[in-house]
């Protein structure tokens, strides 16, 4: 249904949108540019998971490593992770590796913020439990201070999640040869509005779904809390 | 058996001041004995208790359990806090497992150990539930089984029954006097209720308001299986004797307070 407001080119209707998705889904180069953009994705997310948690972790924990990283967190905190795109280029070229680094920079930080406040806010009388009942100060660390700052470790993992899409995208329309977001802009140059507006929703979709995803392992992992 | 030789304890508060928490406390706990270490709030008394428990570095004077110097916490000192510390991502069985699982006890005594504990404090049933799914009155009974679990000699006992209503905490008490029947430890237990420590401590030991010391020992040997203790003009006696030697001490601790 159309109601004329705006032409066809510039908001194409949902059916015509629906037909040009569906003449990219049978053709492999869509599912060849979406895998790219999972990869990049999926990589850059990980390493920030892994890298930023155990930061924040231990900046909770030992005094002087976060001595040592708060200034650098505070700085780089407010500042767009976008501008970091022909950076990230320059150093690593064109490919899956400027993407990946990129996502992992971006998404570190609230990743490292979820677990620095999740690990400050264990309880003490937890750790002196712990302690009395014969577990060392590492044990400590992995089987209390950790799961303590679960909770707001997985907030953050979310506030990434969002993040990761947003720069897999920007970063794939300025600067790449694969990938979704290289795809809508080559759609776009070429004039093929409604097979762009296929692939936006396409990834409007993928994140609403993989958030809808999250959240449901996230409430299953947190099954203890009331 | 535990000595405390001229213990001295202050500490920092967030703007810098120090303030002095205990002061020259000496004491001695004999093998199998319950005390109480009764004051006002602020009083240092769960300082004490923490210094026992080797939380706190011990700055001046020294603390010996079994002729051995206290130099951080080990399951010899078992510890029971008021507001449970249960681990919330565990079960009730993950909880009492926990300790065992750190001393090393294999799986399978350890699983039937836990078990047996649970049921000592009449948690049968609940062995899979979250510490949020339980009462207060329950969350304690899994922190006391978690804690004698491990078999410490000493039970260190931080007002365990402070943050529950007054029907809970008279049923626990009674529990607690029948577990320590049964396998006597050395209990120190610590309480700002002084009918508490009457009816449950051998030795009431009263704290002066901050800083802390020793005030007066108080012998209070009851014959505790009579449901008409409380009643008694001996029992009642003792409590007004020993609220008698709190009283100033509470009022001092309020007068170092806006109102």
């Amino acid at each position: 249904m159309r109601l004329g407001l705006v032409s066809a080119d510039v908001l194409p209707s949902l059916s015509a949108v629906a037909s040009a998705w569906w003449n990219l889904a049978i053709d492999p180069d869509l599912w060849r540019n979406a895998a790219a953009s999972l990869y990049r994705g999926g990589a850059g997310l990980a390493l920030a998971i892994v890298v930023g948690g155990a930061l924040g972790i231990a900046m909770a924990w030992w005094r002087p490593v976060n001595a040592l990283a708060s200034p650098l967190v505070e700085m780089l905190y407010p500042m767009p992770k976008s501008a970091l795109i022909p950076v990230t280029v320059l150093w690593l070229g064109f490919g899956d590796g400027s993407k990946i680094l990129l996502i992992f920079l971006g998404c570190m930080l609230p990743v490292t913020l979820g677990a620095f406040n999740g690990a400050r806010s264990c309880e003490q009388a937890l750790v002196w439990s712990a302690r009395s009942m014969g577990a060392s100060r590492l044990n400590v660390l992995w089987d209390v201070v950790v799961p303590s700052a679960l909770p707001e470790l997985l907030n953050g993992i979310r506030t990434a999640l969002a993040l990761s899409f947003i720069l897999l995208v920007s970063s794939e329309l300025i600067v790449a040869r694969a990938g979704l977001g290289y795809l809508i802009g080559f759609l776009g140059e070429g004039g093929v509005y409604d097979a762009m507006f296929a692939v936006v929703l396409m990834v409007a979709f993928l994140g609403f779904f993989a958030d809808r995803v999250y959240m449901l392992a996230a409430s299953r992992v947190l099954r203890w809390r009331d | 058996m535990i000595q405390i030789e001229g213990v001295s304890h202050t500490y920092r508060t967030t703007d810098g001041r120090d303030i002095p928490a205990l002061e020259g406390v000496s004491l001695e706990v004999r093998e199998r004995e319950f005390i109480a270490l009764l004051g006002p709030s602020g009083c240092g008394k769960s300082t004490l208790l923490y210094l026992i428990g080797g939380f706190l570095p011990i700055a001046s004077g020294s603390v010996r359990v079994h002729g051995t110097p206290v130099t951080g916490p080990g399951p010899d000192r078992g510890v029971v806090f008021q507001h449970f510390a249960l681990f919330p991502w565990k079960t009730v069985l993950g909880n009492v497992l926990y300790g065992l699982e750190k001393l090393g006890v294999p799986r399978d005594v350890r699983e039937k150990r836990a078990r047996e504990f649970i049921d000592m404090v009449g948690l049968t049933g609940f062995e899979e539930s979250y510490p949020s799914h339980l009462s207060g009155g329950m969350k304690q009974r899994a922190a006391l089984a978690r804690t004698l679990a491990i078999d410490p000699k000493v039970l260190l006992m931080d007002e365990p029954f402070g943050a529950l209503d007054a029907q809970t905490r008279s049923l626990m008490q009674a529990e607690l006097l029948a577990i320590w029947h049964r396998s006597p430890k050395t209990v120190i237990f610590v309480t700002h209720d002084v009918q508490e420590a009457v009816y449950l401590a051998q030795r009431v030991f009263v704290m002066s308001a901050r800083p802390g010391k020793i005030k007066a020992v108080v012998e209070t040997s009851f014959e505790r299986s009579d449901p008409h203790i409380f009643k008694s003009k001996a029992f009642v006696d003792k409590v007004d004797e020993i609220w008698g030697l709190v009283r100033d001490e509470a009022m001092k601790a309020q007068k170092g307070r806006p109102f």
